[in-house]
């Protein structure tokens, strides 16, 4: 007979239970574990420990999900001592031996977030109540990423973000059991206007088509401000529907406008389309202020340039990881990815596995599973080895700061894999924010009390 | 006046496409009273016959270049199409090249057999059952045919360019009196717009002037009768089944280029198709061409910041708000004839 | 009893006894087990179950009876989400008035729908319908969540910050939704030899009202009001030659209906404090129907069978991977195992959906009348047999309506 309450208050009816438990007929017997015993939700019972891999696995997202999927399974590996060991072999914690989590074999379960935040809380949520998931793993949108993290939190568990780029995941929506490897809107625009500023000129004229949900918003606002104090003058912003496939009645006014780079924050499908239609309307052979027409894509992935195909040559944009990274880690990650699946890893993937192991090795230099002690070695933690050099997971937001890579489509890739090309690794200071800044929620934004549940 | 021009150039080819697709579905509800939820579907299956012969095409074999590496630091493989090999690099690569409109002729024996199999195969045993049996048979239907075309092709979209020649934007403004680079307009968007007018085209002169037409127009307006004169409607519906899967999937094939395919574009037209039908009036293939133009005209002008700004977000909505005034002022859409699917 | 017959007395109770027994009827396998994998004894799940089979029954109620097939019926669902969220953000987690609004805002805002949308009937109605359901999820998604007027949150879905007033809200209550107190997330879990069963207080409240949703319904299956509405299917055009004015009454199931739906979109929220923009998405008005079909349109218990099918796949077979798979055929020599994992492996994990689309297909194709006509034939099976040796039960009546 046990009782297990995921709230934090929830305690007052621990009397209730415990009469309940005495009535009970003595037929109810099995493994005894109360609150006091672990003292948190889904304390691993036994030799194994488990976790829960959430991501797309239908829908438009489903190929991402997909290798996310790949790179928590081969993280798993690594943990239990399988395979080649990876990123463990340049990790510069060396707190993880290969033997699992504090010696109990890594499990895991999978769901399917659908892109959609309900199902992906549903299926969160069986993991949690079914499955004994003791964190949460993985995602492919910002809007998902809070969602879960917000649940995570309230039933208290830790939760690795995946893929999502908005500013509030960190910002106004950060959360005390939340964790973001990836990088965010605000970055993408510090990394990018330098660079931008210097291929272009600092009198440019931007025009933003940004897709109409929290995450185009706030990619929109960074890239308008950071563009903006190198010189450059906004023409338009305009807000493009989610559901849209064909952007042509928003392009056709870009020329017109007097704009002579064209910004296109979408993700996905929507940037697929939208880059695609924009080449055809040929803006990039267009001269417009006597400047040769440019477009940018701010957050770039592997997918989409593979579903955009030639028409990135040329087209910078930014990324949190590139398979091309020269470093120890990067070298190391790309080798056992590559070797065991026969393709390159993709930059969520990167994410996704160093979330993992980051999460594994938080609990070893805890010597406990339980979230508050997870969540308090992980902040403030300065790592490298895990692929973008050296990292530091700052302890007010629970984000990680590490450079940023501002990436150009490839004017003669050689194969399906070197689409992209690096242009510049934008060094970390110059990303870097205060906890409180305006666009992260300000000073009310608070992460909250660290809740470990039961 | 040159935005004006261009939105309703936009409005043209976004309407060809609304038009085609709801043209092939008022032909399966006009002919044979179904509802045909796997509309999309066949639009989208139209779409990856492009991009199957574009694979098949460039299927190649490899060889090793040892004097580069690949992101392992092996030797790297370089794929060599096959028709390179066999027609020199020129002729090879321009078959390739070629791939999209190559598929057109693909994919109408394909798309009419594909038709034909559903009709005989699944649809035929569903005249005589209520529309919502109708509607769960071809939901789940759709939904088989793109898991298939996910597990083969995966969730990300395929880039299928037009081949070189027809890429790239032309300079109407210049035809017309207008400055140079301001009306410009893509050549394969142009294209699309006369395809789906050839087809618009083609369907009606085939129902208007052909004996089989004749025959078929008289059984949707009277299939018992038609019937009894001795004629076997039941086969000729069967093939108009397959050549409103052959118009879905030529519009499918030719949009290709204008947007990379992926598996699940057909569930993305499917709401509006039938938006684009009733709004049209049920049974009405006039309609269905008029009321699929006028939204995609409506929906361009919806989208520039002149209108999002007077009244924003209309560009999210205005499909469904022209829907809801249009039926809410004629009772059977634009153009639909009375009694049709009003039980 | 209660007014029923003793026929749908049965029926009640045996629904009654179901709800009340799923923590332990869905575990049938001892968790260690590889069959584990097919429990879906967890809140979560059950909770869905309860609530969507709600959602399910009040849309029978409008098209099972009527026969006016609505395609928009998850705008309500949505409002009734919003709602309550809205409800915990401004006075506190109780979830009874969150709930009670939740219903009122639903009944209003169908109210101004159906008004409009049954003012044509057949697929224009469907379309009307899905129209109004578009537009509000488009708006939900992005135009009523910009920074100025921020009453749905987007994308991210509408949840509840720390700084809210909640003004009833004291210290000691929960900091989840709470009924008087008693959190809807706790959960008495009891072991039994290698059984686990949770006992979910959320999850009892929704049974409860499913229980009411599911009384009421039969009444009103029965009720005059109920033959009117089925007199309005069978031939709206005579009886509106006998001088009846049929829309009061389409109206009325109108209303009922989307006061069920925004019961379920309350009761998501009371279960989980977030209301996300998806749920008014065409695709989950499409899913209510898809829901009614499967079980039985127009049966009493189809539409909870129905949703509970489609939940189950959409959480219990999209989480099956190859892990698992090699997990249960691993008593099997290497080649077996590895080829019987490649055939499975396309139907499960992220390949759900495709399961699904099958087995629509097969029940439409074989079951015309749903998941309640295979329950029904099975039975029949049976009734035969018993009947030789004399006895049995009597067909279902009820069950017997047509499936339009």
């Amino acid at each position: 007979m046990s009782k297990n309450i995921l709230t934090r208050r929830g305690l007052m009816r621990t009397g209730a239970a415990a009469g309940a438990g005495l009535a009970m007929p003595t037929i109810f017997t099995g493994q005894v574990w109360s609150a006091a015993h672990s003292g948190y939700t889904n304390a691993p019972q036994g030799s194994t420990v488990t976790l829960g891999f959430n991501v797309p696995q239908t829908g438009p997202y489903a190929d991402e999900g997909a290798d996310e999927l790949l790179a928590q399974q081969l993280a798993v590996e690594h943990l239990n001592g399988e395979g080649d060991g990876g990123c463990l072999n340049t990790f510069s914690s060396k707190a993880l031996k290969g033997n699992g989590i504090l010696g109990k074999k890594v499990q895991y379960v999978t769901g399917d977030t659908q892109t959609k935040s309900d199902a992906a809380r549903a299926s969160a949520k069986s993991m949690i109540e079914k499955d004994g998931a003791i964190m949460i793993n993985g995602g492919s949108s910002s809007g998902v990423a809070v969602a879960v993290q917000g649940l995570c939190q309230e039933a208290g568990v830790i939760f690795m973000a995946g893929l999502t780029h908005a500013n509030d995941t960190t910002g106004k929506d950060r959360k005390a059991n939340g964790f973001r490897h990836f990088f965010n809107a605000y970055m993408s625009g510090a990394a990018l206007a330098p660079v931008l500023a210097k291929e272009m000129g600092s009198d440019r004229r931007a025009y933003h088509l940004t897709a109409d949900y929290n995450w185009g918003w706030t990619q929109e606002e960074s890239i308008v401000a950071s563009t903006e104090a190198l010189g450059w003058e906004t023409v338009n912003t305009v807000k493009t529907p989610l559901a849209s496939t064909d952007f042509s009645s928003y392009i056709t006014p870009v020329l017109n406008s007097g704009a002579d780079v064209l910004v296109l924050n979408h993700y996905g499908g929507n940037m697929v389309n939208s880059l695609s239609n924009a080449i055809q309307f040929d803006l990039l052979s267009k001269q417009v202020n006597g400047k040769d027409f440019k477009i940018v894509v701010p957050l770039y992935s592997e997918l989409m340039a593979a579903g955009a195909g030639e028409n990135i040559k040329g087209v910078l944009g930014s990324m949190n990881y590139n398979w091309q990274l020269d470093n120890e880690g990067s070298k190391q990650f790309v080798k056992s990815f590559g070797e065991k699946y026969g393709k390159p890893p993709s930059n969520s993937a990167q994410t996704c596995y160093a979330q993992v192991l980051l999460y594994a090795d938080a609990c070893e230099r805890a010597g406990t599973f339980n979230p508050c002690g997870v969540a308090e070695a992980l902040e403030g933690f300065e790592f490298d080895g895990l692929g973008n050099g050296k990292t530091l997971y700052r302890a007010e937001d629970h984000q990680c700061f590490k450079d940023v890579l501002v990436v150009r489509g490839a004017e003669n890739p050689t194969s399906a894999y070197d689409t992209l090309e690096i242009v510049e690794i934008t060094p970390v200071d110059q990303v870097m924010y205060a906890p409180d800044h305006p666009m992260f929620g300000g000073a009310e934004a608070k992460l909250g009390e660290c809740n470990p549940g039961a | 006046m040159d935005a004006f021009i261009l939105q309703i150039l936009n409005g043209l080819d976004k309407g060809s496409a609304y038009a085609l697709i709801a043209l092939g579905l008022t032909l399966i509800f006009g002919t044979l009273g179904v509802v045909n939820f796997a509309h999309g579907a066949l639009f989208m299956i139209g779409a990856f016959c492009a991009v199957f012969l574009q694979r098949i095409l460039s299927l190649s074999f490899l060889t090793v270049d040892e004097t580069r590496t690949d992101f392992l630091g092996n030797p790297m493989k370089v794929e060599t199409p096959y028709v390179v090999d066999w027609f020199g690099p020129e002729l090879g690569n321009a078959i390739i090249d070629w791939s999209v409109p190559l598929a057109i002729l693909f994919a109408i024996p394909v798309m009419v057999f594909v038709g034909f199999v559903m009709e005989r195969g699944l649809i035929k045993h569903f005249y005589k059952r209520p529309h919502a049996d109708q509607i769960l048979v071809t939901f789940g239907l759709a939904i088989v045919l793109q898991e298939i075309i996910k597990y083969f092709y995966g969730a990300n979209p395929i880039p299928t360019p037009a081949p070189r020649a027809l890429a790239g934007a032309f300079d109407i403004g210049t035809v017309i009196g207008f400055d140079a680079n301001t009306i410009i307009y893509p050549y394969w968007r142009m294209i699309y717009f006369a395809f789906s007018l050839i087809i618009i085209g083609g369907v009606f002169g085939f129902l208007r002037y052909t004996t089989f037409g004749m025959v078929v127009r008289a059984g949707m307006a009277d299939r018992e009768t038609v019937g009894m004169l001795g004629i076997d409607i039941d086969r000729r519906f069967t093939l108009m089944f397959g050549i409103a899967a052959a118009v879905a999937g030529l519009a499918g094939v030719m949009y290709t280029p204008i947007n990379p395919p992926n598996y699940h574009m057909g569930m993305d037209f499917l709401v509006l198709s039938f938006v684009v039908v009733v709004v049209g009036g049920m049974g009405s293939l006039p309609g269905a061409v008029l009321a699929g133009f006028l939204l995609g005209i409506l929906e361009s002008f919806a989208s520039t910041s002149w209108a999002t700004s007077a009244l924003p977000g209309i560009n999210q909505i205005i499909i469904y708000l022209v829907a809801i005034i249009v039926l809410l002022t004629r009772p059977r859409g634009l153009m639909g004839r009375k009694g049709v699917m009003e039980e | 009893m209660l007014g029923l017959s003793s026929k749908d007395t049965a029926l009640l109770i045996i629904v009654a006894l179901l709800a009340l027994l799923a923590p332990v009827l869905l575990n049938p396998f001892p968790e260690a087990s590889a069959m584990a994998q097919f429990n879906a004894g967890y809140p979560d799940l059950m909770q869905r179950f309860v609530i969507y089979g709600i959602f399910a029954i009040g849309f029978n109620i409008l098209f099972g009876l009527t026969g006016y097939l609505s395609f928009g019926h998850a705008a309500f669902l949505g409002v009734g989400s919003y709602a309550a969220v809205w409800m915990f953000k401004l006075l506190s987690y109780n979830v009874v008035p969150a709930i009670l609004l939740s219903v009122v805002v639903a009944g209003l805002f169908s109210v101004l729908i159906g008004y409009i949308s049954l003012r044509r009937s057949g697929i224009y109605f469907s379309i009307l319908t899905l129209a109004f359901a578009q537009m509000s999820f488009a708006l939900a998604y992005s135009v009523l969540s910009n920074p100025k007027f921020n009453l749905t949150n987007g994308e991210t879905g509408l949840q509840v910050y720390t700084d809210d007033p909640q003004i009833f809200h004291r210290a000691g209550l929960p900091d989840l939704p709470h009924f008087f107190g008693l959190s809807m997330r706790s959960t008495y879990t009891v072991d039994m030899g290698g059984w686990s069963f949770d006992f979910n207080a959320g999850y009892y409240l929704c049974a409860i009202i499913l229980l009411v949703a599911f009384y009421m319904s039969i009444r009103i299956f029965n009720s005059p009001f109920g033959i009117m509405l089925r007199a309005i299917k069978s031939n709206q055009q005579r009886l509106n030659y006998t001088g009846l004015n049929s829309r009061p009454y389409t109206l009325a199931a109108f209303v009922i209906s989307g006061m069920y739906a925004g019961l379920a979109g309350g009761l998501l929220a009371a279960m989980d404090p977030l209301a996300g923009a998806e749920r008014m998405q065409w695709t989950a008005s499409g899913e209510v129907v898809l829901m009614t079909i499967l079980g039985g349109a127009g049966t009493l218990i189809g539409p909870i069978l129905g949703a509970g099918f489609i939940k189950y796949f959409e959480n219990i077979f999209s989480k099956i991977n190859d892990n698992v798979l090699h997990q249960w055929f691993s008593f099997m020599p290497d080649g077996a195992e590895d080829f019987l994992v490649a055939i499975v492996h396309p139907f499960v994990g992220k390949g759900w959906h495709l399961t699904l689309g099958i087995l629509f297909m097969l029940v439409v194709i074989f079951l015309p009348g749903g998941l309640v006509e295979g329950g029904q034939r099975i039975g029949r099976f049976v009734f035969r047999r018993n009947n030789r040796k004399g006895g049995g039960l009597e067909p279902d009546a009820k069950a017997k309506q047509p499936a339009e």
